[in-house]
C-alpha cells in the first residue's frame, strides 16, 4: 500500500491544508492558494523558504586561533580562554566570532562532531528572522571553523629569553644545599613562586625571574618574613624615551641568606656574645628562623641574633653537619636543669671510631639528656685536636675568660641507625621545577645533591618543629605498602629506631604539574 | 488580453501610463518600447497619447480617468493641458484641479474649473471604472462632486486593506478588480457590492502589493510589469475577463457597448 501511495500523482504546488478556508490569494510563485492577510509578499511559506535566505550576511567560515603550548583559545581582541572541544565555552567563542549574528535570533547552536586532527570545528546553527511584518522564517545552517595555531603572548614570552623585568638572586655561601631545600618547601607551602617566570639554579643559590618588579618585591618580602636575609636592590636602564620621559629598567634583588645553618657549630665574636645575654661565645645553632638562635649546651642558655645585628659583625660557622663525628654514650647523668624539651645532662662519651682501639673517653655537658641513654650513638663535634681556621675561635682561645670553657666535645643530635641507604618513606615532598642552568650537573655534583637531599629528609623526619613549617604528602599507594612491609621487617630486626612520621600529619596527594616523584 | 511591459527598467507600469476604455496616456520615455506595447494592442481602437504632467513622467499617478473624463492636477501646465485636449477624443471631459473660486457651481464640458485639492496625486487617491469611483477618505467635498461630474460616476470614500491610497492598491475595470493581497474576504465582499464587479485579492510584479501602480487595465487589455509571474497574470486575466474568448476577439460581442459608445 505504501508503494501505491508513493506512486500517486502529487501536485507540484504544496497543498496548504487547514488554511483552505482562509485562502484569499494565490502564491505569486507557485500558485498555491494561501491566506493573503498573513503571507509575506504574496508568497507561500515554502516559496519564502526557498527564495529568502535569512542567514545572508552571516559568515559560513571563520577562523579560531588556538595556542598549542597552553591549550587556550583566542577570544578577540586580546584575551585567551581555556575551553575543551565541544564545550559550552568554545561554543560561545564560536558564536562570538560570527559577524552578522546579532541581527537575527539564535534558536539553537550545537557542535557537529569532527575528527580532532582535522583542525576543523563545525557548528550547526538555527536562526530566526522576520522576512516581512509578521512572517518569521527559521533556518538551519552549518558554519565551519578552521583552527589556526597562534602562540599566545604569554607563551611567546616564556619561550623568549630576556623577557624578565626583575630577578631575585638568593644566595647562601655554604657548601651544602639544605637551606635551599628547606626554602623550597617553604616557598611551595606558601605558593610564593606563583608569579615566577623561571627558576634557575646557580652556584650557591637560586635565581627567581619575574615579569614585573612588584612581583619580585613581593617575593623578597616573603623571604624576609621567613628567613634571615639581607637584600640589596639594583637597577639597570634598558631604554629611555626622552620625549615621554618613560624609561624601562631591569631590577635585580640580591638576597643573601645568613651562612649559618641548623646544627652548625658557631663561635660568636666575644663582643657580640657579651651583648646578647653574656652567653658563652661557643655554641650550637639550634634553629634558623627570621633570626639565628644560638644554644650553649653546657648551660642551656640561648641567644637570639637578629639579622641586622648579625650583618653588623658577620661570622661564619666553625663546623657544619658534614663534620659531625659519631660518639657512643658511655654514661649520662641529668643535672636537673631543664628548658623546653632540653634536659641538661653530664655525659661521658667515646668516639665510635676509638672503640676497640683505645679507652679514651670525653666528658661533656649536653642538652640531650632527655633522649640519650648509655650505649646510644650520638653525633657531635670534636673540638679537641681540631684546628678551626676562624678569627673568632682564635680570639676565644686567647681569651683568659673563655679559653678554659671550651669543651672537648659538643654533642648535637642523636644518631639513628638506618639500615638501608635508600629507605622507602611513606611520605614525600613536592619539588619545584627549575632550570639547572647551562651545564648539566656532573656526576659528583649529582651525588652530592642526592646526599644533601637525603640529609634534609632525615632532618625532616627527626625534627617535628621543622616539619610543622612545610607540607608533607602521602606517598603513592605502592610505596606506602612497601614501606609498611619494610617497617615490619625492620622492627623484627630491632635495629632501626628511626622516628616515623604519623600518617595523620601527611596531606593527601594531589596532582600538580610541578610535582615530581623524588623517591 | 494581458501583456507584460517595462518602462525604462521599471515594472511599475501604472505609474507611467493611464489606460481607459476611450484613450490611453503614455509617458514620454527615452525609447518607444513602452509606447509600442500599447500601440500594438490599441492602435486601431483608441487614441494613445504621449503626455507629461507638470513636466514629469509619472502621469499614471498624477491623473485619474475613465472613458468619460480625465482629472489632472493643478500643476499641469497650460501647454500640457492644451495637448491633452487636442489629443483626447471629443466628449472626454478634462478637469484641472486648481484653487480658484467657482462661479456657478456647475461644471461645463472642457472648461477649466478650479478647485482646492491638497491631495494632488490623483492616480493614488482615485480609482474608478466607467460607473463607480473609490476615493481617498480625506478628499475635499468639492473634489468628490467634481469627480462625480467629470467622470460620471458614483463616488465612495473607502480604504483598501486599511490603506487610504485606494488608487495605488486597487486596479479596476468594468469587468472586475484586483485589490491589495492583504485585503480580507469581508472587505472584498463589501467593496465588491459597492462596485458591482467581482473583486479578487492579488499581487503583480512578483508579489508587489501596489497593484494599482503595478498595472493598467481597461475592459479588453491589461498591461503589467515584466516581473509579473504566470500565476499573477492568470489571476489578472481571469478577474478582468481578458482570457481567450473574452479579450480583444470579443470586442464585437461583450465589449460592443463600450466600443460603440467611445466611437460615436
Amino acid at each position: 500500500m505504501s508503494a501505491m501511495d508513493l506512486d500517486a500523482p502529487v501536485s507540484i504546488a504544496p497543498q496548504v491544508k487547514g488554511e483552505q478556508t482562509n485562502a484569499t490569494i494565490l502564491c505569486c510563485n507557485c500558485g498555491a492558494p494561501i491566506d493573503g492577510t498573513i503571507s509575506a509578499g504574496a508568497l507561500c511559506y515554502d516559496c519564502v523558504k526557498t527564495t529568502v535566505d535569512v542567514s545572508q550576511g552571516i559568515q559560513r567560515e571563520a577562523t579560531l586561533h588556538f595556542c598549542r603550548d597552553c591549550d587556550r583559545w583566542l577570544l578577540p581582541p586580546g584575551s585567551w580562554i581555556v575551553a575543551a572541544r565541544e564545550s559550552r565555552e568554545l561554543l560561545a567563542l564560536c558564536l562570538k566570532k560570527l559577524r552578522g549574528l546579532h541581527k537575527v535570533r539564535i534558536i539553537d547552536a550545537s557542535f557537529i562532531w569532527t575528527e580532532p586532527h582535522s583542525r576543523r570545528e563545525k557548528v550547526k546553527l538555527t536562526i530566526q528572522d522576520s522576512v516581512s511584518e509578521g512572517v518569521v522564517l527559521q533556518q538551519s545552517f552549518e558554519v565551519e571553523y578552521v583552527v589556526a595555531y597562534q602562540q599566545c603572548p604569554d607563551c611567546a614570552k616564556s619561550y623568549t629569553a630576556n623577557t624578565w623585568r626583575a630577578c631575585v638572586q638568593v644566595r647562601q655561601k655554604v657548601p651544602h644545599k639544605r637551606t635551599f631545600l628547606f626554602l623550597e618547601q617553604l616557598i611551595l607551602k606558601h605558593s610564593a613562586h606563583k608569579d615566577t617566570i623561571n627558576i634557575k639554579e646557580v652556584k650557591d643559590g637560586l635565581d627567581f625571574y619575574y615579569s614585573a618588579r612588584n612581583q619580585a618585591e613581593k617575593f623578597v618580602d616573603f623571604l624576609t618574613s621567613v628567613t634571615p636575609v639581607r637584600s640589596k636592590k639594583s637597577q639597570e636602564l634598558i631604554s629611555m624615551d626622552i620625549h615621554t620621559s618613560t624609561s624601562s629598567y631591569k631590577f635585580t634583588f640580591s638576597v643573601e641568606l645568613v651562612p649559618i645553618c641548623k646544627d652548625d657549630l658557631v663561635a660568636l665574636p666575644i663582643k657580640l656574645a657579651k651583648q646578647t645575654g653574656n652567653i658563652l661565645p661557643l655554641g650550637l645553632c639550634y634553629r634558623v628562623g627570621t633570626s639565628v638562635n644560638i644554644l650553649d649546651p653546657s648551660t642551656l642558655q640561648t641567644a637570639d641574633i637578629s639579622t641586622p645585628i648579625y650583618w653588623r659583625a658577620p661570622f661564619l660557622s666553625l663546623a657544619n653537619v658534614t663534620e659531625l663525628t659519631e660518639f657512643i654514650v658511655m654514661d649520662i647523668e641529668p643535672t636537673g636543669a631543664q628548658k623546653g624539651k632540653w634536659l641538661l645532662a653530664e655525659a661521658t662519651v667515646a668516639r665510635a671510631s676509638d672503640l676497640g682501639s683505645n679507652d679514651r673517653t670525653y666528658y661533656t655537658r649536653t642538652h640531650l639528656g632527655n633522649i640519650l641513654h648509655p650505649g646510644d650513638s650520638v653525633m657531635g663535634y670534636m673540638l679537641t685536636g681540631t684546628n678551626f681556621n676562624s678569627p673568632q675561635f682564635d680570639a676565644l682561645e686567647e681569651s683568659n675568660n673563655y679559653s678554659s670553657q671550651i669543651p672537648d666535645v659538643m654533642l648535637v643530635k642523636k644518631f639513628y641507625a638506618r639500615k638501608k641507604k635508600s629507605k622507602v618513606r611513606n611520605w614525600r615532598l613536592k619539588r619545584m621545577n627549575r632550570d639547572d642552568g647551562d651545564l648539566l650537573p656532573k656526576k659528583a655534583d649529582q651525588e652530592k645533591m642526592d646526599k644533601d637531599y637525603e640529609m634534609f629528609l632525615r632532618d625532616v623526619e627527626e625534627d617535628t618543629e621543622l616539619r610543622a613549617t612545610m607540607a608533607l604528602y602521602k606517598a603513592q599507594q605502592q610505596a606506602k605498602k612497601e614501606a609498611d612491609e619494610m617497617s615490619v621487617v625492620e622492627t623484627e630486626d630491632g635495629e632501626d629506631e628511626t622516628p616515623k612520621i604519623d600518617m595523620d600529619e601527611l596531606l593527601d596527594e594531589f596532582d600538580e604539574l610541578n610535582v615530581k616523584d623524588n623517591l | 488580453m494581458a501583456v507584460r511591459a517595462q518602462f525604462e527598467n521599471s515594472n511599475e507600469v501604472g505609474v507611467f501610463a493611464t489606460l481607459t476604455n476611450s484613450y490611453a496616456l503614455v509617458a514620454v520615455g527615452a525609447s518607444e518600447n513602452f509606447y509600442s506595447v500599447f500601440e500594438a494592442e490599441l492602435a486601431d481602437v483608441i487614441p494613445i497619447t504621449h503626455a507629461t504632467i507638470a513636466g514629469t513622467r509619472i502621469i499614471g499617478r498624477l491623473t485619474a480617468g475613465n472613458k468619460k473624463g480625465l482629472l489632472v492636477p493643478t500643476s499641469t501646465t497650460d501647454q500640457e493641458l492644451q495637448h491633452l485636449r487636442n489629443s483626447l477624443p471629443d466628449g472626454v471631459k478634462i478637469q484641472l484641479f486648481q484653487s480658484v473660486q467657482r462661479e456657478d457651481g456647475l461644471t461645463r464640458p472642457m472648461e477649466k474649473q478650479r478647485i482646492e485639492e491638497r491631495l494632488s496625486a490623483l492616480g493614488n487617491v482615485i480609482v474608478s471604472n466607467d460607473h463607480v469611483a473609490l476615493v481617498h477618505p480625506d478628499l475635499e467635498r468639492e473634489t468628490e462632486e467634481i469627480i462625480a461630474d467629470v467622470l460620471g460616476v458614483e463616488v465612495f470614500r473607502q480604504t483598501i486593506a486599511d490603506n487610504v491610497l485606494v488608487g495605488s492598491y486597487m486596479a479596476l475595470s468594468n469587468q472586475g478588480g484586483i485589490v491589495h493581497p492583504k485585503t480580507s474576504i469581508q472587505d472584498q465582499d463589501e467593496l465588491s457590492s459597492l462596485l458591482q464587479v467581482p473583486l479578487v485579492a492579488g499581487s503583480v510584479n512578483r508579489g508587489s502589493s501596489v497593484v494599482g501602480a503595478g498595472m493598467v487595465v481597461n475592459d479588453w487589455l491589461a498591461v503589467t510589469g515584466l516581473d509579473t509571474t504566470a500565476t499573477e497574470l492568470s489571476v489578472v486575466e481571469s478577474v478582468f475577463r481578458l482570457g481567450e474568448g473574452q479579450g480583444a476577439g470579443a470586442i464585437n460581442t461583450t465589449h460592443k457597448d463600450t466600443m460603440v459608445e467611445s466611437f460615436y
